[in-house]
């Protein structure tokens, strides 16, 4: 695992230097949290010094300062699992399938594994300083024969499960409510800023889950508390006692005190774990200036171009280059004013056709993704083939293909432009793993590189579950579980995808006899299958996640949209050497196509609908909401372009099209 | 330092303020009285529009006071108290318990009025810390807006729109009407949410966003230049609120059309929003008990962010960091930027002074997120609008008293500054709009330019300059009428050498052109 960690000199340097530098702080601010636990766990109104001065006393002593070293170790390892989940660009499952896929996969459960743990060990040093009933595990006891044996304390033990419930439903609801996202913020504050004003949210949010999870976990209990008590009395020979009433009854749980403990508790654990997240995610998403240009060429690399263009590279740092762009391009004159340079000998303008080159090869690949989803979705419940559906083009699309190709460097297709990247962590370059990929949200689409088809492929015949990524809109006019293209792909060769060839216009390979033979045969296995309910109620499209997980990653191409209109505005009187104008045309024809491309998708069904907003969750929905970003920012960077030009852009070549679209802008009329 | 009195005298009582030329505001009784080439460019400006009081719908009460008109039918105890948690919350449903005292257990009524009745000393404690927390929502706006006389005024917000000549009226019966000479279509846009709208502004780089500053939210219309549509559905509007987050009085979009700051005169921390994402970023800072009034500077630097207490911020937009700016005598009214940022002008209720602060961003840290910028350390006073009496021709005397300096601003090239100045609680001595014409070189300094005058009986309410009107300036002023009219400023926008300020640079050329030139037509078409 850290040996590709290790090849990036921005992990090393900078991505855990800021992970220590936040778990640092976590473990920092554990004292003060225990001490505000322990008041609030001990409390009593009768004696409120009596309270105190014991309080006082517990901190101070041996096992208080022992359980102190395990929380600690549990921040240190809940950093680390921030650490090796954290992604900058969420998964959306599609499907209620894919989101059980994404529960059951092996990485997933390691990390419930490890919270359940964790939670016990939280609630082991929970039930040490609220101490009581809750102390130890056996206690002696006389049995009704007169004998004297060891009984087990079923008050511990339930403090004991629910920890490890707590634990384990907070790792469940971390992949439910996609809380390994890290998003980035629109404002910019000092962390502490940052910090201090999400504390409230942090508080409030951990008091309100721990509330819903001990619910849950008291109905659990009841009903099958009896197998983990056994179970503890089995291994540990430990007897039942006779007279004190088991728990796991209505009276036994009607116990108010004990509620308020198991809450307090669960509060605590989430508290502790929320602040870690909370501190990580402020840490890493700091913005990090790198330089525009080095005057050491061993620092070349790390330059902002260089970072820019590289593809082996983990996501954020591809992410953090880009906001740095966008920063710039807005605050700072004498950055700009590097960006806009030639170089020494020979005077090209090489900062700037990096940059430029790299966000229109961006925002370019956004606008094909947009077009072949749309032409998947377009007619009528039976997606065509995807060649046809470059082919049906319009021209002026084509021609903008081409026109950004000669920009984009001859590279293969990122892995990471898809939103394929399921649980490989962003960091992380290795090979997927083929048992998550059927569970891809765009796997049919012609932007999976070749090599995860190829991966994908054997397990993609053999799984019920494969295709399961079709537009909410044929789901809901016929019950078809696979849309046909999928078909056409399992059974024939590959269609090369638009992305990865030069040429988009290439023929498929028409589907044999066989082949037709095996797709009716498949057709009525689906109509058979489509007709139960619960399969349908698990391969149905959730609603607007196929949007969601199309705009996954736009935060990437609101950046770029920014950064390149604020370069150009800015160009109007800072550019000295006019290396804006050459480009300009192909900024703009981008920007517009890639203006149609977002209509037309926000026509189909769902795309536009808002998606509920829910504050009692510390998870990060702003992946929700990119896509009416991303569009809001376009619309945005193409008049900030206008505004600026104004008359001056009739003199930009163009296509008759594009013209008329841009008179619009230029009209106000958009 | 410039003072009313350097003023030339004020127009004769019946005469009306058409427009400015050579440094000159010429005036005429009607619209006969203008001379020649002001007819024609009135020919040119956007319409003048009258609203009359009778010819807008009020609702007369609220949706509270409507409950008396039905008849009470009983409801179980339940019932009550969730709708009272649901309109009332805390407070209403502890007022609810104490009020139905037969039917709950003794112990839980006397408990909740004990509990009311702490809530209530708190609260009264916070009062008096300040008071502006005691006032209804409505009386808020009205203490707190920009209007002059909020509540019994006609039109009660206006915006142009920062890039075409299009304008949007917010109305005494909570409509908001759109102005645009290109369209025939006047769409009017209603809201069940939109009720006592204290501010709209139109976002820049976008040709459809409307933000409204609502009693209880905030609204985001999206109105299609191209639609045909006189009555945009509820749907195109986006609701924005928060709690504890009202009423809003004060809006402010940034430059670059990204993002929206609104406050509220009862919330401390001013939001910011991204409305794609209808997410926001509380900027919170105790002290002052509220944030009133928000500017943005036209750079997009800076943010003013006033106070009901004697004292505003100033806060910088890149790592939003404030500078606290106490002020001895009231709190600050009004302030405004000039366009390059540099300079912020702003008045303090209970002084009739303008301030002027200077602003300079730090050299030499282009990479590094400077924290904010060293200002200067105190404001300087560039205008006394003091008492002052004229003697007019006839041989009256007219006194001008300005009791509070409601509202500044600057117009787009940053060469005159208008300033309207009124007592909303004194009945007899009319608010004025006095403009002054700015100098940049070699210190900063307003010289006086004249006054405004409306129709005999009209007092101005609200003004604002044309964001890009190309042959100078335009002021547009409201008036207590409900009349809108637009007063045209002629010189050269900046960038353009121009000679001094002994007279403005010649009118536009007239040609023999029809004076029945359409109403709709614009002045784009003089340029040729």
């Amino acid at each position: 695992m850290f040996s590709t960690e290790q090849s990036c000199w921005f992990v090393r340097k900078v991505i855990c230097w800021r992970a220590a530098a936040s778990i640092a702080w976590a473990v920092l601010l554990l004292p003060p949290i225990t001490a505000v636990f322990i008041i609030l766990s001990r409390f009593s109104f009768l004696h409120p010094i009596h309270t105190i001065s014991e309080c006082l006393s517990l901190l101070t002593s041996a096992s208080a300062i022992f359980s102190f070293i395990l929380l600690c170790g549990v921040i240190l390892m809940v950093g680390f699992l921030n650490l090796e989940y954290y992604t900058v660009i969420p998964t959306i499952a599609c499907s209620k399938i894919a989101l059980l896929g994404q529960l059951l996969h092996p990485r997933q459960f390691v990390s419930s594994v490890v919270h359940c743990i964790m939670g016990i060990i939280v609630a082991w040093c929970c039930a040490i300083t609220i101490g009581g009933r809750y102390e130890t595990l056996g206690y002696p006891c006389i049995q009704s024969d007169g004998s004297p044996q060891m009984c087990l304390n079923e008050y511990q033990l339930i403090l004991l499960l629910a920890g490890a419930f707590v634990g384990f439903s907070h790792s469940l609801l971390g992949v439910i409510h996609n809380m390994n996202y890290v998003s980035f913020h629109t404002v910019q504050q000092y962390k502490y800023l940052r910090f201090k004003g999400s504390l409230p949210l942090v508080v409030k949010c951990s008091a309100i889950q721990a509330l819903y999870s001990i619910r849950n976990y008291i109905v659990v209990y009841f009903f099958l508390g009896y197998i983990p008590r056994a179970w503890i009395c089995k291994t540990l020979n430990l007897h039942l006692t006779s007279s004190a009433h088991p728990l796991d009854s209505i009276a036994g749980l009607l116990d108010l005190s004990l509620f308020y403990h198991l809450w307090i508790s669960a509060t605590f654990l989430l508290f502790t774990w929320y602040i870690t997240l909370l501190l990580f995610r402020i840490f890493v998403t700091e913005v990090y200036s790198f330089p525009v240009q080095s005057s050491f060429t061993e620092d070349a690399h790390q330059c902002l171009p260089k970072v820019l263009l590289t593809d082996k590279q983990p996501m954020i740092l591809k992410f953090l280059a880009l906001q740095d762009l966008a920063l710039l391009s807005q605050h700072s004159p004498s950055r700009r004013c590097e960006v806009f340079s030639l170089s020494q000998p020979g005077g090209h303008p090489h900062n700037w056709n990096a940059i430029s080159g790299e966000c229109l090869s961006l925002l370019a690949d956004l606008t094909q993704r947009l077009v072949a989803y749309h032409d998947t979705v377009a007619t009528n419940g039976r997606a065509k083939s995807l060649s046809t559906g470059s082919e049906r083009k319009t021209s002026s699309e084509t021609s903008v293909t081409s026109g950004t190709e000669d920009l984009m460097s001859p590279r293969p297709t990122l892995l990471m432009k898809t939103p394929a990247s399921v649980f490989a962590r962003s960091i992380v370059g290795g090979p997927q793993s083929p048992l998550t990929a059927p569970f891809t949200p765009d796997l049919d689409s012609p932007f999976a590189s070749p090599a995860l088809r190829r991966l994908t492929a054997p397990v993609e015949q053999c799984s019920p579950w494969h295709g399961t990524v079709q537009s909410p809109h044929i789901m809901r006019r016929a019950p078809k579980l696979w849309s046909t293209s999928t078909d056409s792909q399992v059974n024939g060769s590959f269609p090369p995808s638009p992305a990865s060839v030069p040429s988009p216009k290439q023929e498929a390979s028409k589907p044999s006899l066989l082949a037709q033979f095996l797709q009716n045969r498949k057709e009525q296995v689906k109509n058979f299958l489509a007709k139960r309910v619960l399969i349908m109620y698990l391969f149905n499209k959730l609603p607007e996640a196929s949007s969601q997980a199309l705009f996954a990653d736009s935060q990437a191409h609101i950046w770029a949209l920014e950064g390149l209109s604020y370069l150009v505005q800015a160009s109007f009187s800072e550019d000295h050497f006019g290396v804006v104008q050459t480009a300009l045309p192909s900024i703009l024809s981008c920007m517009l196509v890639l203006q149609e491309a977002v209509d037309r998708h926000f026509k189909l069904p769902h795309a536009s609908s808002k998606p509920v907003r829910s504050t009692s969750s510390i998870g990060d929905s702003t992946y929700k909401t990119l896509r009416f970003a991303l569009r809001a920012t376009l619309k945005t960077a193409i008049y900030r372009i206008t505004t600026t030009f104004g008359d001056h852009l009739n003199a930009v070549q163009m296509s008759a099209e594009h013209r008329k679209r841009l008179q619009q802008f230029l009209e106000y009329k958009e | 330092m410039c003072s009313l009195a350097l003023f030339p005298p004020p127009l004769p009582s019946g005469q009306t303020t058409l427009c400015e030329s050579n440094n000159e505001l010429l005036s005429g009784t009607s619209t006969e009285d203008r001379p020649k080439q002001v007819r024609f460019t009135a020919a040119v400006l956007p319409l003048s529009l009258y609203f009359p009081r009778e010819s807008l719908k009020l609702h007369s009460r609220t949706e509270s006071s409507s409950k008396a008109a039905f008849l009470d039918h009983s409801e179980t105890l339940w019932m009550r108290s969730a709708a009272a948690w649901r309109d009332g919350g805390l407070t209403g449903l502890l007022t609810e318990i104490t009020n139905s005292h037969t039917e709950v257990p003794k112990w839980l009524s006397v408990s909740s009025g004990c509990t009311l009745a702490l809530l209530r000393w708190i609260s009264s404690f916070h009062g008096s810390l300040f008071p502006h927390l005691t006032l209804s929502s409505e009386d808020m706006i009205a203490e707190f807006s920009q209007v002059l006389n909020w509540s019994d005024c006609v039109v009660r917000a206006f915006s142009w729109h920062p890039h075409t000549d299009k304008f949007a009226v917010a109305l005494l019966d909570d409509s908001i009407k759109i102005y645009n000479p290109k369209s025939a279509t006047t769409p009017t846009l209603k809201h069940r949410l939109q009720r006592s709208v204290a501010a709209v502004q139109w976002k820049p780089l976008c040709a459809s966003a409307l933000a409204v500053a609502c009693q209880n939210c905030l609204l985001v219309w999206h109105v299609d230049p191209c639609s045909l549509s006189t009555r945009p559905s509820s749907g195109c509007a986006q609701v924005l609120s928060h709690p504890g987050h009202s009423p809003v009085t004060s809006i402010a979009w940034s430059p670059s059309g990204s993002l929206l700051v609104s406050a509220s005169p009862v919330d401390t921390a001013v939001m910011v929003w991204d409305v794609a994402a209808e997410s926001c970023v509380p900027l919170q800072r105790l002290g002052g008990g509220g944030v009133t009034f928000l500017s943005w500077s036209p750079d997009g630097s800076h943010v003013l962010a006033s106070t009901p207490s004697t004292l505003f911020r100033v806060w910088e937009t890149r790592m939003w960091t404030c500078e606290r700016w106490p002020c001895v005598k009231g709190r600050c009214q009004s302030g405004c930027w000039s366009p390059d940022g540099s300079r912020l002008l702003f008045t303090v209720q209970g002084e009739t002074v303008i301030y002027a602060l200077t602003f300079t961003d730090a050299p030499g840290s282009p990479g590094i997120p400077t924290g904010s910028s060293k200002g200067p350390q105190a404001a300087a006073v560039v205008a006394d609008l003091s008492e002052t009496t004229f003697n007019t021709p006839d041989g009256d005397i007219i006194q001008y008293y300005t009791g509070v300096i409601f509202s500044v601003s600057f117009n787009n090239s940053s060469q005159s500054v208008s300033v309207f100045s009124g007592d909303p609680q004194a009945v007899d001595r009319p608010a004025i709009i006095a403009v002054f014409k700015t100098r940049t070189n070699p210190i900063f300094e307003l010289l006086p330019c004249g006054f405004v005058q409306g129709e005999p009986g009209a007092e101005p309410r609200l003004m604002q300059f044309h964001p890009n009107f190309q042959h100078g300036a335009l002021l547009t002023v409201c008036w207590s009428t409900g009349r809108i009219t637009h007063v045209p400023f002629y010189f050269l926008s900046t960038g353009v050498p121009h000679f001094g300020l002994s007279g403005s640079p010649l009118l536009p050329r007239l040609q023999e052109r029809p004076s029945a030139f359409a109403n709709q037509s614009l002045f784009t078409e003089l340029i040729s």
